[in-house]
């Protein structure tokens, strides 16, 4: 299985031809409590950057964007019944959807876990 | 670490020893959350009892040779019965300006020879010139200064915590004040607050206003509590917000303020804008401030649009968000007076989308204040 992270504190895990996507360990902490997670429904085409889903904490609302291009094929029902799935498991259980990846190239060409670690560290 | 062009209260290297999240509020470098977080601060404060330091808001003490042409004074700039205050009282009121919009809300303590008055921050600088513009040559304006202390305590074990450092703490009456001792250190302390609870608000010296906190969080009850959980207390609470819930472009009738105003002071007007909030009182304001439940789990934020169910904008929230206590999102905001009623069903313009919501009563969480 192979992780890849965004800059905008997101993490795609590659399982197969699926992708899962979630928040990272610094977003939920830098987020806070979070409280409402609308995730998109399976079938919707997702544009890498652009909307995918919805993450509010006590403060503040944010969007999380699409890491790559690709379809939704489940968004997590769980998280959106239960938000705070996202501070107590952000990597696990606090995953928002499953997409399947249109171009292979656009996810290799993300952030690897030792570059991501850099990153934030540069914050 | 901090930025050092902020304004510091003389909590701030409490604040930093705690683990605070500090941020500008205000021009003060204020803590945002502590280590327990918004949603956990917020639960115990209506649980057990909270320590917020707020003394970023502005102190003044209102002050002349004759008490009663001081109070004139004060009456002829805010639409409250400050006459009517008998010494060791509180009142909240608001100034206004000539259109009847508020130029800020604020807290006035009448003693036996001088008032007192607690600003908003934000607005401190304009109130300070407001009032020397406003007051005839006669009355002393005293600001305590950016580093006085102010910190509150709240929540239904406040009265409690009180009483073992201040035993007449606890009888004190609910939006009364008076002056006291708690270890040696001189406190004006007031019952009053800004979430709902029970509680207190202790002006303090900048020289002792770490010791007065360290105090009060040594007590098993208190949490340190930052701004966060206060917008929601004070959001669930139903209490406006300055700059948000009401400014100048809203007025005290508007804003359903008008409990703060009495027979009196309707009747006899001598405030900024008086003739406007009278038409207000006698005719209905053409907006009114409004509780407004999301019927969802999605919050409403500010300047969320409010339309009434055919698509028509009605209004806009001016405060939203999600509300611990009430366990979902909550919020307020103005709509027409047609639309005003609590049960009326709207609908908000969250990313674009129509959420159901209702027109629902304010607070969100019943106040609680001592009736001793």
């Amino acid at each position: 299985m192979t992780i890849r992270f965004t800059q905008d504190h997101e993490w795609i895990k590659l399982d197969g031809d699926v992708a899962t996507v979630g928040i990272t360990d610094y977003a939920q902490q830098a987020l806070g409590d979070v409280v409402f997670v609308e995730v998109p429904e399976a079938g919707r085409e997702l544009t890498k950057g652009k909307d995918a889903a919805v993450v509010e904490s006590v403060k503040a609302a944010s969007e999380v964007y699409a890491p790559v291009d690709g379809t939704v094929v489940e968004g997590n029902a769980a998280v959106a019944d239960e938000p705070s799935l996202v501070n107590t498991d952000p990597e696990g259980a606090g995953w928002f959807f499953k997409m399947k990846i249109k171009d292979m190239a656009q996810f290799e060409a993300l952030l690897d876990e030792a570059a991501y670690k850099s990153f934030i560290a540069g914050l | 670490m901090g930025d050092t062009s902020l304004l510091r209260t003389p909590l701030y290297d409490l604040h930093v020893e705690l683990g605070a999240k500090m941020v500008p509020f205000a021009g003060y470098d204020m803590p945002v959350q502590y280590p327990l977080g918004v949603l956990k601060e917020h639960l115990h404060t209506r649980e057990k009892a909270g320590l917020f330091d707020v003394s970023h808001m502005g102190q003044v003490r209102l002050r002349g040779a004759d008490i009663d042409a001081v109070i004139k004074a004060l009456e002829a700039l805010v639409p409250g019965d400050i006459a009517a205050l008998a010494p060791g009282r509180i009142r909240y009121t608001m100034f206004t300006n000539d259109q009847a919009g508020i130029l800020d809300d604020l807290m006035v303590t009448r003693f036996d020879d001088h008032l007192y008055v607690v600003i908003n921050a934000g607005c401190k600088v304009d109130d300070l010139a407001h009032l020397k513009a406003g007051l005839p040559a006669g009355v002393e304006i005293e600001y305590l200064g950016d580093d006085a202390g102010l910190l509150a305590l709240q929540g239904p074990a406040a009265a409690t915590v009180m009483a073992r450092l201040l035993p007449e703490a606890a009888t004190l009456g609910f939006m009364s004040a008076r002056t006291a001792t708690i270890q040696g250190i001189p406190v004006q302390i007031s019952r009053s607050g800004y979430t709902g609870e029970d509680g207190y608000e202790i002006s303090v010296g900048a020289a002792d206003a770490e010791k007065l906190a360290r105090l009060l969080l040594a007590e098993p009850e208190v949490e340190a509590i930052g701004l966060g959980a206060r917008d929601s207390l004070r959001l669930e609470a139903g209490l406006c917000l300055y700059g948000h819930d009401i400014d100048t472009g809203t007025s005290p009738v508007e804003a359903v303020l008008t409990w703060t105003i009495s027979k009196r002071r309707r009747t006899e007007g001598g405030f900024p804008g008086a003739a406007i909030v009278q038409a207000q009182l006698a005719e209905g304001p053409a907006r009114k401030r409004v509780g407004i439940q999301p019927e969802g789990k999605a919050p409403a934020r500010e300047h969320t649009e409010i339309q009434d169910l055919d698509g028509n904008r009605i209004g806009e929230i001016t405060s939203g968000g999600f509300g611990p206590t009430a366990g979902g999102p909550v919020a307020m905001g103005y709509v027409t007076a047609a639309s005003a009623a609590v049960g009326t069903r709207v609908q908000l313009i969250v990313r674009g989308k129509a959420l159901p919501a209702t027109v629902a009563a304010l607070p969100f969480a019943p106040h609680r204040y001592f009736k001793g």
